[in-house]
């Protein structure tokens, strides 16, 4: 016969959070793979151009990256506001992306010097003499591959 | 009876790894890299000059971008946007148009067989001190949309599959039919 119990209390069952650890772990896992450091900090800002062609670059091992455009505003007042180069962490002239670019193919694998690419992040005002100048730089120092580095355009 | 040992509290764990999911997210950045692939010429050595070689001058499609960012394609007045049907019809020359590159037949073996294509078919982009990066890139960018929809058509023609599922060697063979020739000559001082 079923007992009806109506004065009893029915308390909720404390739930069991024992494995949120590991799920919020998970996503944190997650989150670390398919993210990227940034791979410096930057003293010149840019804004990416913009086009549609797009490729993606696939190995980051094999990519180097010039920094191209207007010091930040903490180095305005040492700089001034022309547009600058950036190598790894220091502003650099035209002239230093040679040698960069020979040191950093020599501490790179054997197998992979003749893949390197240069990405060349420049902000969409720069003016293209100084984009010609690093282009010829770089056909100097025989690093041929090079990409553009650009956002995708939504709208003309 | 054995001590029993008191139970460490956990509860205190989720908070910390959330603690950690938040600094990943905040300290890493998304945006993945991408841009506009391109190939430099080599070098030319030192101890040769430059030779001017010699193009037949209907083989030329010359564009120019001047310190406005105003484009002139063949000598004329151009926007951005007609670039990339002009620069295909250049390509293509279905017609066999006189003014348009010069036809060569060639047997590209099945599926292709024997196709007339502009096999010296040569864009100049030449810009000047001045030009705005952006200004090129949108070249650079018409110019090279125009080589893949080409070759698109061209994977759907002969293959009945988009040119992106093509196999390596597939693509190869496309890309001898199309292969793209932008030609950039040293920056000059073109003027207003």
């Amino acid at each position: 016969m079923a007992k009806i119990r109506r004065n009893e209390k029915r308390e909720m069952p404390a739930l069991n959070t024992s494995s949120l650890p590991d799920i919020i772990f998970m996503l944190l896992f997650f989150f670390m793979s398919v993210t990227s450091m940034k791979e410096v900090s930057y003293k010149v800002q840019f804004k990416n151009p913009q086009a549609t062609e797009l490729t993606k670059l696939e190995n980051k091992s094999l990519v180097r990256y010039i920094y191209v455009g207007t010091p930040t505003a903490e180095f305005r007042k040492q700089y001034g506001a022309e547009t600058r180069i950036q190598l790894n962490d220091q502003f650099a002239e035209v002239k230093e992306i040679g040698e960069y670019i020979v040191n950093e193919r020599s501490s790179m694998k054997e197998s992979d010097q003749g893949l390197m690419t240069v990405s060349i992040k420049a902000d969409k005002e720069t003016k293209m003499g100084v984009i010609a100048d690093i282009k010829q730089e770089l056909r100097r120092a025989y690093a041929l591959k090079i990409s553009y580095a650009a956002t995708q355009r939504t709208s003309y | 009876m054995a001590k029993k040992v008191p139970q460490i509290n956990a509860s205190s764990m989720a908070d910390i790894s959330f603690l950690l999911l938040i600094f990943f997210l905040v300290t890493t950045s998304m945006d993945v890299n991408q841009g506009l692939a391109r190939r430099l010429p080599a070098p030319i050595p030192p101890d040769q000059k430059a030779e001017d070689k010699d193009i037949n001058k209907r083989n030329l499609l010359v564009v120019k971008i001047n310190s406005a960012n105003q484009l002139m394609v063949q000598g004329q007045l151009m926007d951005v946007k007609q670039l990339r049907e002009k620069a295909k019809e250049f390509i293509k020359n279905e017609n066999d148009n006189a003014f348009l590159p010069k036809l060569v037949e060639e047997d590209f073996g099945a599926p292709f067989g024997v196709i007339r294509y502009t096999k010296d078919h040569v864009i100049s982009v030449q810009n000047d001190v001045d030009t705005q990066y952006q200004a090129y890139l949108d070249v650079q960018n018409e110019l090279v949309a125009a080589y893949n929809e080409l070759r698109e058509e061209c994977a759907q023609k002969y293959f009945h599959k988009a040119y992106a599922e093509l196999d390596e060697d597939q693509q190869k063979r496309i890309q001898k039919i199309y292969p793209q020739k932008i030609s950039e000559a040293e920056p000059k001082n073109y003027g207003n």
